[in-house]
């Protein structure tokens, strides 16, 4: 599913360089579970952001499904975001404007799919999320946990095949928080490949594959 | 994305900020509204001032004794010849070209005019019955010359309004005789108050017949000859037809020349154009300034909005996707502001006709166009800085963000 060869990411902050990546091989099967921790700045968001192409690595190679999405331009980048890979944040980041349907559509709407097939995808999985009876309802009337909940499902509206969730309960009471965590398992159990970034190690050893970073480094991978 | 939804995204997203829109929204109106309004007038003045020259006779063709050229190489000045008189008998003459509907000839002079003791000097006009239509004349009272042979000097004359009051105070005028130099003369009609004909103040002016002026200040040559012609499109015709016929009764010379009004209009044309085109050009900055207002708006909501934009690239926006989206909005902005506008400018043209009746203040169509044309212009060209500064947004920092 993922190959990443001698992946490094250099930023270069006020002159100075800082190695976020520092030659990270990494593979990752397909259908995987796996858990990254680490203090802060050890680089794990960085790995994830590379992962979700929302980032390019400064050198090393990234095969996603078999092929090189290393060198692709933006266009192409944004499709695979679209329709390959999922994002759960940790805030959310739900469109205040939009209501929780319009929120989960989202992706669709920008795939340019029709309202119709739009509206029949939406309301499956909001039946299947338990969000029907807060469909029409904007985020900010709506508890976390139903928040993520709605970023969950806008995340998977499409079918993707990764599922990259960066402290998807970091901002949820420890109720929510497992029910969350619940929730993204149950999707991993239909085949999703599930990368969760966390710092909480409940959460994390959870995961069956469990990898820790340090300093832009994998430190551990069991 | 299909264009309906990027659209209602668009219009969502200006919903959400209704003040900071419906402010930009204004603006844009404002100076749509002003492009439209200044534009009608000026076009509406043109056209009153064309309508006004058409009305005083734009066929009118002047014909004055003499070439305007100072120096001409004929043989004359070697002989020492004067350029020969303008006469009635050309005049007769002229009338008999297919392109001349009426022509007057017309002898001016000053003279006395006096009736029971009252008496003072005047400017006197000879010339013919067609002079009435040709300059668009109106008598308040009794009528004008009497048509007929113009070498005929019959003693009548008709009075400006001026004249017949200072003669005659409030008792009637016509039927009266007064005195004009040596000669007596009948009052046949009062000159309406008209304004300014020929240079001289209709109401101050005494109208003869042209054989009675002629008599009167013993000469034979004539003033000048107004010509009017059949038709705006037959003057250049008109011009040619008068000096070859002239030329011919003046053996050969060319010693007149003639002047018609087309030139002077073709100028205040111009002029009114250019004012036009000037005053459009002073709404269009405000038109800019809304242009900067959206610029703003813009930018302001991007700078609110940069993690919403990187979770747009997060589910799969690309670059061009996101500049789609912001220029839509401004545009969406510009759009509707423009058309309010329009409407706005339409309803002030019309409270502008309600107060000046004369004055057709309806735009031009070009400036209808044009208004919307740049209200839609500026909004992209404002719009393209704020969205490619969207679009260069790390993804990564702005979903950092909260």
């Amino acid at each position: 599913m993922i190959i990443l060869e001698e992946v490094n990411r250099i930023f270069s902050v006020g002159g100075q360089e800082v190695r976020a990546l520092d030659g990270i091989n990494l593979q990752v099967k397909p259908g995987e579970y796996i858990s990254i921790m680490g203090p802060s700045g050890s680089g794990k968001s960085t790995l994830l952001n590379l992962l979700g192409l929302l980032d390019r690595p400064t050198s090393g190679r990234y095969l996603l499904s078999g092929s090189d999405v290393t060198g692709l331009d933006d266009k192409q980048s944004a499709r695979i975001r679209n329709k390959t890979i999922g994002f759960v944040f940790q805030f959310f980041h739900l469109i205040p404007r939009l209501s929780a349907v319009q929120n989960i559509e989202l992706p669709l709407l920008l795939a340019g799919i029709p309202p119709r097939k739009r509206r029949e995808k939406s309301t499956a999985i909001i039946n299947d999320f338990g969000l029907f009876e807060r469909r029409h309802h904007k985020p900010e009337e709506l508890s976390g946990g139903q928040r993520q909940r709605v970023a969950i499902a806008r995340a998977v509206i499409n079918s993707p095949s990764l599922l990259l969730a960066d402290e998807p309960t970091g901002n949820l009471d420890s109720k929510s928080g497992l029910d969350i965590i619940t929730l993204l398992e149950a999707l991993n159990q239909q085949g999703l490949t599930l990368i969760v970034v966390t710092h909480d190690l409940e959460i994390g050893s959870r995961a069956r594959r469990r990898i820790h970073f340090l300093d832009g480094r994998i430190v551990a991978d069991s | 994305m299909r264009t309906a939804d990027i659209l209602s995204f668009a219009w969502i997203s200006l919903a959400a900020g209704r003040v900071r829109s419906l402010l930009t929204l204004l603006a844009m109106s404002i100076g749509v509204a002003a492009v439209v309004v200044l534009t009608g007038v000026g076009e509406g003045a043109r056209q009153y001032v064309v309508g006004q020259f058409s009305s005083l006779g734009t066929n009118l063709v002047i014909i004055l004794p003499g070439r305007s050229e100072t120096s001409s190489g004929s043989p004359s000045t070697f002989i020492g010849e004067t350029p020969r008189d303008l006469t009635i008998g050309d005049a007769v003459a002229l009338q008999r070209l297919p392109t001349v509907k009426l022509q007057a000839p017309v002898v001016a002079g000053e003279s006395g005019i006096a009736r029971k003791g009252l008496e003072r000097r005047v400017p006197v006009l000879g010339t013919t019955a067609s002079l009435l239509s040709i300059r668009h004349l109106h008598l308040a009272a009794g009528r004008f010359l009497p048509p007929g042979d113009p070498r005929q000097s019959r003693a009548v004359c008709v009075l400006g309004v001026k004249v017949r009051q200072e003669l005659f105070g409030a008792q009637p005028a016509v039927g009266r005789l007064v005195r004009i130099g040596e000669h007596r003369c009948r009052v046949i009609g009062v000159l309406a108050s008209e304004g300014r004909s020929l240079g001289l103040d209709t109401q101050e002016m005494v109208v003869v017949p042209v054989a009675f002026a002629q008599m009167l200040f013993d000469t034979e040559k004539l003033f000048r000859i107004l010509i009017e012609g059949r038709g705006r499109a037959e003057l250049d015709r008109l011009k040619q037809q008068v000096l070859a016929l002239l030329t011919r009764r003046h053996h050969g010379e060319r010693d007149v020349t003639i002047i018609t009004q087309d030139s002077v209009l073709a100028t205040f044309d111009r002029i009114f154009s250019m004012l036009t085109l000037t005053v459009a050009g002073i709404a269009g900055i405000s038109l800019a300034v809304a242009g900067i207002l959206i610029m703003n708006v813009m930018l302001v909501s991007i700078s609110r909005r940069t993690s919403e934009i990187g979770l747009l690239k997060a589910v799969g926006a690309s670059n061009s996707a996101v500049v789609r989206l912001i220029v839509t909005e401004a545009l969406l902005l510009a759009g509707v502001g423009g058309l309010l506008g329009l409407g706005l400018g339409l309803i002030a043209g019309r409270l502008v006709e309600q107060i000046y009746p004369d004055l057709s203040a309806a735009p031009p169509l070009w400036a209808v166009g044009a208004a919307l044309g740049t209200a839609l212009l500026t909004g992209l060209l404002f719009s393209l800085l704020p969205a490619r500064r969207a679009a260069r947004l790390d993804p990564v920092l702005s979903l950092a963000k909260r």
